[in-house]
């Protein structure tokens, strides 16, 4: 694999770049009907209080750019309508960027890349999913009867074509479950997960203690107050208050895991809903400045972001791209394991995670998939995904990659940590890695 | 910052257009221009006004330019306006008011019907293009033409009604001929804005468009492709008499719910003109105009256009910008709330902050329900509360032009917010507390910069009332409360400047009202009784409803403060209220207070005794003696803005013209002289106020 990033570009002038602040919505369970919140008013949610907190004005940015996957037809290029609707200016340019899993991410990189080269001095860049309003989707069997029924000209035709009705036409297709099947390779994401567990040999068991861990490290964190200031409230019409990412279930146990069903490949399959990531909507923002921006409206930065890469793979494992993509940030800036302080990587499934980690446990597999002499060894518990992560928060997906690189930047600056890299596998069989370090 | 770029090309082309049209001599408050099509394009644009209005001066403009069309017509002459508010506000109500002798007005009318009756007979096709405010005389003027094109966002009506009037110009039968006749009516007889597509509906417009097909549209009626909706089975059958009168019983029977004959005559009249009317338009006209005329001298009508007046002068007291954009709103209480989801829904940046999410939630869902009781969009609803910001950081401090605390009424807690808000408020930033009973100068020592602090007294409910009190210190800036009443103003509220004072002018004056209403329960007599003596008087409500309207427990906490406070006698609260609120008996909102509540309505006994004796004096004199004390104290020194926030604020009987207008109608010493027999009688708390001499 290559590692197609032109971070080692040496044209033009580099800027560095800093992450100001950030905030996002609690990421809330879809409980089978709509949420209350549309993607772009997610966006709305937690921009408001963002953008009310800074000392500079709306019409002090440049550049909106937004991560959303599933984008509703009301709502074409949401990054526009929630640019207009957080009070930016007309004049204000917005575009929704789209790499499934790692647009949130994207959406930071490209800003990142825009102010790194003197383009922009200060970018809103955010990512935004509302996975509880998937549609129902019509059949493209029942679109073409539809279609030749309205070309029908005489009645004989119109019967001829109206007797063609099959009752399957009428069974929606669910735009999720289509979403989250890989079209190429036709698996389930979550088929992809069972298919790496298998390679990489991570038990059931192990996935479900990894589990477990996400749900009691989210609560500590919630208990203890670490995440004021990142999640905002959000405020439904019917006046309900959404304050905290409730899909924490702190009293679940390895026990209770162990009962639950397969989810994707019964009945012999390990991975379960216990030890996925949740289905839920929020979004999130970070402000991305320039050094001019920070000096010009008085800003302390929470960090600085060095690098990026992004990395691709066949579709079937796309869970292990993390592992190309960080190793290839560590290798270009040098970096032993134990250089990096803390660790984000998106908990898309339990068994996902820990199938990464083996592969920088193993010496085989570092040197024949990384090219390396000896393996860098997988980062300790303690530095990775220290306070949950999307088995515990859930996984709104085009959210999620900006939510671990600001959750990244502050856990950083509580913990007096240096440098972090946050990174998450894509469905499609990519993946994206972010190097920040604390200002 | 928005839509610069969208205003200039606006402008641009706005420009192009003027540059086609030429202007008459002699005249100027019209344009007339020639197209390519052959049309005449008359273009309404009254100089040194934001408006257009109807008066003797536009009429008489307008009837030299069709001497010029009739000496060279056109293929069809268009009317319609250039000002952005719309087409033409209506008549020139002061002028018209102004007029003494009855053969001037009689003239008066004359020479705008000769006007309105040559341009609806000229033998070309005549189309008028009106858009925003299209109103009274202006709606009038529409009619005469043969066709009408709305613009979109189109707003018509006859509100003459309101001033003690109906129209006199036509409107009476032109619109009754035109329109389908009951929602003619309707509209000439309750004064309510028709919007938007209503106007199609009701055949007032044959088309209503975007103004950028306005050409097309006009086009297209001149050529006979378009024709407004006729309503001719509507029109048939209330074209016979004994429909017509079964019609003209019912709509009695209804105005009489709202508008008492003997307070308000003018929608009587105006059935009375339709039902009795006959084929023959020059005798309809002259019965419109006798009518018309009629209805000008009474009381009723001087005293409503003095309302109306009063409104355009307290309007005026916030003409200036208010520079006020964003709007932090402290406390997410039941007024707290409601006042933030006002401003947001006026189209200001507001955050609303309090120490926990759920009131603000609840805020939130408020909103939503106020937008769609204003009939609002659901996109201008999304707008709304997207304005809306729901701040527990009270980061929006920092950004605030204008912060209103509304926090509890303990001056503990504000001094607490005072704290908080003087450490990270702007500079030029001004703080205004929505107290109701707390001194300013009890906060003032609190509060960084006293001279941009003010009290800003909003009524509840916040969305229902118009008026809002601008309470100053003796130390607030002028520009202070400058910048408040303009933005009032600027969120469709009437300022009332007044002077620190206890009730400051509103409640200072209602609170003996609804005391003395107490003390005649004490005395036995029927609280229906009661209430009838003061909507005979012309109040929209009986003191005893409103003291459950407005919640037991608050006039108790009210009526506490000013009997202590105020130099005054007051009646005595009584025992027996104090265990009524204990008993949680707290009027409407418990369900049950004086009266039992179902449904947002008080349930009433019949049959009770009318009200004799002194009642009625025994209830009004006393707000009118405190209206006075309110002067002689310096609380609002203009009579007239006393007289416009009692009207505003409490709904004192319009057609009264208010408490001090009222005052001087019945002649100041029988006031004096009554309020020393009723003082005789029941006590002194009727002594008259030694203000009374100087008014």
């Amino acid at each position: 694999m290559h590692d197609r990033s032109d971070s080692t570009d040496k044209r033009g002038a580099r800027r560095p770049v800093y992450l100001v602040d950030g905030a996002r919505t609690p990421f809330i369970a879809a409980r089978g009907e709509p949420g209350p919140f549309s993607p772009v008013d997610l966006a709305v949610q937690c921009g408001r209080p963002l953008l009310l907190r800074q000392p500079f004005g709306a019409e002090a940015i440049d550049l909106v750019i937004l991560g959303c996957v599933n984008v509703p037809a009301e709502e074409m290029n949401p990054a526009r309508i929630a640019a207009l609707r957080l009070g930016l200016g007309a004049d204000t340019p917005a575009f929704t960027v789209q790499i499934n899993c790692g647009s949130g991410m994207q959406s930071i990189d490209t800003a990142f890349k825009y102010v790194r080269d003197g383009t922009a001095e200060l970018v809103l860049a955010g990512g935004t999913e509302a996975l509880s309003h998937a549609p129902l989707l019509v059949r493209q069997s029942a679109v073409r009867w539809l279609a030749s029924l309205r070309k029908a000209r005489s009645l004989r035709e119109r019967a001829k074509t109206l007797a063609g009705f099959r009752p399957g036409y009428l069974e929606p297709v669910v735009g999720l479950a289509r979403g989250l099947t890989d079209p190429v390779v036709d698996l389930n994401m979550g088929q992809t997960a069972e298919k790496l567990a298998f390679e990489l040999g991570v038990p059931r068991e192990e996935a479900d203690r990894y589990a477990v861990a996400s749900h009691i490290r989210l609560k500590r964190a919630q208990d203890e107050g670490w995440l004021h200031g990142e999640v905002m409230p959000a405020f439904a019409r019917d006046g309900k208050v959404y304050e905290a990412d409730d899909g924490v279930r702190p009293d679940t146990s390895v026990a209770k895991l162990a009962t639950l069903k397969p989810a994707f490949e019964r009945p012999y399959g390990q991975v379960t809903p216990g030890n996925s990531s949740q289905i839920t909507d929020g979004a999130s923002w970070v402000l991305v400045a320039s050094e001019a921006a920070l000096e010009r409206h008085g800003l302390e930065p929470l960090a600085v972001i060095r690098d990026s890469s992004w990395s691709a793979l066949d579709p079937s494992i796309m869970g292990l791209a993390p592992v190309l993509c960080a190793t290839a940030l560590m290798r270009r800036h040098e970096l032993a394991m134990d250089a990096v302080d803390l660790w984000e990587i998106n908990e898309a499934f339990a068994a996902q995670v820990l199938a990464c980690l083996a592969v920088w446990d193993s010496e085989e597999l570092s040197r024949e998939l990384l090219g390396l002499e000896a393996p860098l060894g997988a980062p300790a518990q303690d530095r990775l995904n220290v306070d949950g992560g999307a088995i515990s928060l859930g996984h709104p997906v085009g959210a999620s990659g900006n939510r671990i690189v600001l959750h990244l930047a502050r856990a950083l600056q509580r913990l007096g940590g240096h440098r972090g890299i946050a990174s998450e596998c894509i469905g499609g069989g990519q993946g994206g890695a972010m190097l920040i370090e604390r200002t | 910052m928005t839509s610069t770029i969208l205003q200039r090309v606006e402008d641009h082309r706005e420009r192009r257009e003027r540059r086609a049209e030429g202007s008459v001599t002699g005249v100027e408050n019209w344009r007339l221009a020639t197209d390519g099509d052959g049309f005449a394009w008359l273009v309404f644009d009254q100089a040194r006004s934001s408006v257009n209005t109807i008066s003797s001066t536009t009429l008489g403009e307008l009837d030299r330019l069709l001497d010029e069309i009739e000496a060279e017509p056109p293929r069809a002459l268009v009317i319609r306006s250039s000002k952005a508010h719309g087409f033409c506000a209506g008549g020139d109500i002061e002028a018209f008011a102004a007029i003494e002798d009855p053969q001037e007005l009689a003239d008066l009318l004359k020479r705008g019907h000769a006007v309105l009756d040559r341009l609806e007979g000229l033998a070309l096709p005549t189309v008028a293009v009106i858009h925003g405010h299209c109103l009274g005389g202006g709606l009038e003027l529409a009619l005469a033409c043969d066709q009408r094109i709305g613009l979109a966002g189109l707003q018509t009506g006859f509100p003459e009604v309101k001033i003690g009037l109906h129209p006199g110009l036509g409107g009476t039968f032109r619109a009754t001929r035109t329109l389908d006749p009951v929602a003619a009516m309707t509209a000439m007889l309750t004064g309510k804005t028709i919007y938007g597509e209503k106007n199609r509906a009701i055949g007032l417009v044959a088309d209503l468009v975007e103004p950028r097909h306005m050409h097309a549209a006009v086009a297209a009626a001149v050529g006979g492709q378009l024709s407004a909706k006729g309503h001719p089975w509507k029109r048939w059958a209330l074209g016979l008499d004994p429909v017509r009168r079964l019609a003209a019983g019912r709509m009695r029977a209804m105005t009489r719910a709202k508008a008492p004959p003997e307070h308000y005559p003018a929608p009587y009249a105006l059935i009375d003109l339709w039902q009795h009317q006959g084929q023959d338009t020059e005798q309809m006209r002259e019965n419109e105009s006798a009518s018309f005329g009629k209805l000008l001298s009474t009381d009723t009508a001087r005293n409503l256009i003095r309302v109306f007046s009063l409104r355009q002068k307290m309007k005026a007291l916030g003409d200036e910008a208010s520079g006020i954009r964003h709007v932090h709103v402290i406390g997410a209480g039941e007024m707290g709330a409601d006042i933030a989801g006002w401003c947001a829904l006026q189209g200001l940046r507001t955050s609303l902050s309090d120490m926990s999410p759920d009131p603000l939630g609840a805020a939130v869902r408020s909103t939503e329900r106020l937008c769609r009781s204003e009939h609002r969009s659901s996109i201008e609803t999304r707008d709304a509360l997207d304005r809306l910001v729901p701040d527990l950081d009270n980061a929006g401090i920092a950004w605030a032009d204008l912060i209103i605390e509304a926090v509890p009424e303990s001056i503990e807690i504000k001094q607490k917010v005072y704290e908080t808000v003087g450490k990270r408020m702007r500079e030029d930033a001004i703080l205004a507390s929505n107290t109701s009973s707390i001194p300013l100068e009890a906060l003032r020592e609190h509060v960084t910069r006293p001279a941009q602090f003010a009290g800003l007294h909003f009524f509840n409910p916040v969305a229902k009332m118009l008026v809002v009190e601008v309470v100053r210190h003796d130390g607030t800036d002028a520009t202070t409360v400058d910048a408040l009443r303009a933005f009032c103003n600027r969120i469709g509220k009437l300022p009332v400047p007044v002077a620190s004072y206890p009730g400051f002018l509103v409640n200072r004056a209602l609170m003996p009202y609804l005391l003395e209403a107490l003390v005649l329960l004490g005395e036995g007599v029927k609280q229906e009784t009661v209430d009838q003596a003061a909507l005979d008087f012309g109040m929209p409500m009986g003191p005893i409803e409103l003291a459950d309207q407005v919640g037991l427990d608050i006039c108790l906490d009210v009526g506490r403060m000013l009997t202590a406070s105020v130099a005054k006698p007051m009646p005595e609260l009584p025992d027996w209220l104090e265990r009524k609120v204990e008993r949680g008996e707290l009027g409407r909102k418990s369900g049950q207070g004086f009266y039992r509540w179902r449904q947002g309505k008080p349930q009433k006994e019949k049959g009770v005794p009318t009200p004799a004796g002194d009642i009625t004096d025994r209830l009004m004199l006393p707000l009118l003696d405190a209206c006075v004390e309110c002067r002689r104290e310096g609380v609002v020194d203009d009579p007239d803005l006393i007289d416009g926030a009692l009207i505003f604020a409490t709904g004192f009987a319009p057609f009264r013209g208010g408490p001090i207008h009222y005052a001087r109608a019945r002649g100041i010493e029988a006031i004096v002289g009554r309020l020393e027999g009723l003082a005789k009688a029941h006590g002194n708390r009727f002594e008259p106020d030694p203000g009374w001499a100087k008014l």
